[in-house]
């Protein structure tokens, strides 16, 4: 326990140092969410109603874009080596990383999420909706795309390769994470049953990321 | 057989599996016979480089 | 690398450069029968008319764009349990053959929703299954085109396609849902509620003959990476060799 714990603070640390790039997924976020309305209008009735799906899909494309830092710098500097030897095994090594990715990358996307709802002119309750169906819901975009981060870890040039690879598998998550967010204020299906499932769809990647993740590492580095 | 006015999209659906399997064959069968041909380059020229280290 | 890793390999060249005629021919035999049957002698739909014909061609495609992954993941098992070599090809060379027959699907589905629903793209549940799928044979080929070594590629490709196949039910229940979520109304649904006799034959002619045609695409694409791997291999002894020449 004390091993997972120490690599977590290890990362945690290492992540909000200079150049960790923890907090440029935030950035990243507002970003995006400041460029929709240029590309939809001002209009604050129709971003009320998509606003959510907004807030998910940048929340998405934020998480995504910062995965490849999670298995790059260990590999260059060759503690990823280390890791696969080390006396943890490698899946909980794996999850200890993607758990300090996700609290300094998808928590502060959580975070920000009310804020830029505001602008994006949601109401109270649906903020507090979207809020809590992306605390549920990021740690899967992160899970899941730790397996993609792994796949492309050892390639020089992985670039887009990751969403590529991942993006698909994130759809389940995408679909039912705003029909949560969604169903508060539209609501002709109600919020437990997408809550639920986006529930179960995160229990199941903290489980599949790791997992599959150690043996495209393993596989990989031989 | 009444088309109708839809005989365009049959013939275009069929067109398409047509051509797009014509297209698989194709390709799989010219890349065969390209890697056969540089695999007997290269063993040719194996062969020869093996036959001239041979005779001092 | 010792001969005796090519000696599988080679058997198999051999054996399909054996089989591959009969393929062939049994492969058009079946696809004779099957036009035949779907042009001329399967009636038109009652509600559809004569684009039901699509159907003859668009659900043998489907059935091949799971099969095919079904394939790969039957290969990835090779490799990652077994370090099999012709596991490894045999995943490599399904995977386009794989996303041509689920680009088919798409566009035959999309032909024939077109008179149905006036648009050729309404994001019916069941092709945006497909499109996901489509998606994903994609980044399986991207996969395959990162690494240069291929038996790291096929490992790597192996766990994407187990991944894949695992998430496979869980995207076409999310779709499902997202499908019923923004459509109450009732939706025409590709094939109809039920599909008679007189067009079933037809069309399991034509999945035989779609299936037939894609063994022997397989064996035959698996032959030709067979001679890509041994060229590979060839080059990479000529370096060494050069360099052992050059220090001597």
């Amino acid at each position: 326990m004390s091993a997972f714990a120490a690599l977590l603070a290890r990362d945690i640390r290492i992540a909000l140092r200079i150049g960790g790039g923890a907090l440029t997924g935030v950035l990243f976020f507002l970003t995006l969410v400041t460029l929709l309305p240029f590309a939809l209008g001002p209009d604050l009735a129709l971003l009320r109603r998509i606003g959510p799906a907004l807030l998910w899909l940048g929340a998405l494309l934020a998480s995504l874009l910062a995965l490849d830092r999670l298995f790059a710098d260990d590999q260059a500097d060759g503690s990823l080596d280390l890791l696969l030897t080390g006396t943890l095994p490698l899946e909980f090594a794996v999850a200890a990383k993607a758990l300090a990715h996700w609290l300094t990358t998808g928590l502060p996307l959580v975070i920000a999420s009310p804020v830029l709802g505001l602008m994006l002119n949601l109401e109270p309750p649906a903020l507090g909706v979207v809020t809590l169906t992306l605390a549920v819901g990021t740690p899967a975009l992160t899970f899941l795309g730790t397996i993609g981060a792994a796949l492309a870890a050892t390639l020089r040039r992985g670039g887009l390769l990751l969403p590529i690879v991942i993006l698909p598998l994130t759809v389940p998550v995408l679909i039912f994470g705003v029909s949560a967010a969604n169903a508060a204020l539209v609501g002709p299906v109600p919020f437990g049953a997408p809550f639920a499932i986006l529930c179960a769809l995160t229990l199941f990647s903290l489980v599949l990321g790791p997992v599959a993740a150690a043996a495209a590492l393993r596989h990989g580095l031989e | 057989m009444s088309p109708g006015g839809h005989a365009g999209f049959i013939i275009a659906a069929y067109a398409v599996v047509l051509a797009v399997v014509a297209a698989l064959v194709v390709w799989i069968e010219a890349d065969f016979r390209a890697q056969k041909r540089t695999l007997a380059q290269m063993e040719d020229r194996r062969a020869g480089a093996a036959g001239e280290r041979a005779q001092p | 690398m010792p001969l005796i890793a090519l000696a599988n390999p080679s058997r198999f060249v051999a054996l399909a450069n054996r089989v591959l005629p009969w393929l062939w021919g049994a492969t058009a035999v079946a696809f004779a029968a099957g036009l035949y049957l779907s042009l001329f002698v399967a009636p038109d739909d009652y509600q559809q008319g004569a684009t039901v014909k699509i159907m003859f061609i668009h659900v043998p495609n489907a059935w091949l764009s799971m099969f095919v992954w079904g394939v790969m993941c039957v290969a990835a098992l090779g490799t990652l349990v077994w370090r099999h070599p012709l596991a490894d090809v045999a995943q490599k060379a399904a995977a386009p053959l794989g996303a041509a027959f689920t680009f088919l699907a798409l566009v035959t589905g999309s032909l024939w929703g077109r008179p149905m629903w006036g648009t050729y793209w309404v994001w019916d549940a069941r092709l945006t299954s497909v499109l996901v799928l489509f998606l994903m044979y994609l980044g399986v080929i991207a996969l395959w085109r990162a690494v240069e070594d291929p038996s790291r590629a096929a490992r790597a490709v192996a766990i994407l396609t187990l991944v894949g196949a695992i998430n496979i039910p869980i995207i076409k229940f999310s779709v499902d849902w997202w499908n019923t979520l923004h459509q109450p109304a009732s939706v025409f649904r590709i094939g109809g509620p039920t599909i008679d006799i007189s067009m079933l034959v037809p069309l399991f002619v034509m999945a035989i003959a779609f299936t037939l045609l894609f063994v022997t695409l397989h064996i035959a694409a698996m032959r030709t990476e067979i001679l890509r791997r041994r060229i590979r291999t060839l080059r990479l002894l000529q370096a060494q060799g050069a360099n052992v020449g050059v220090r001597a």
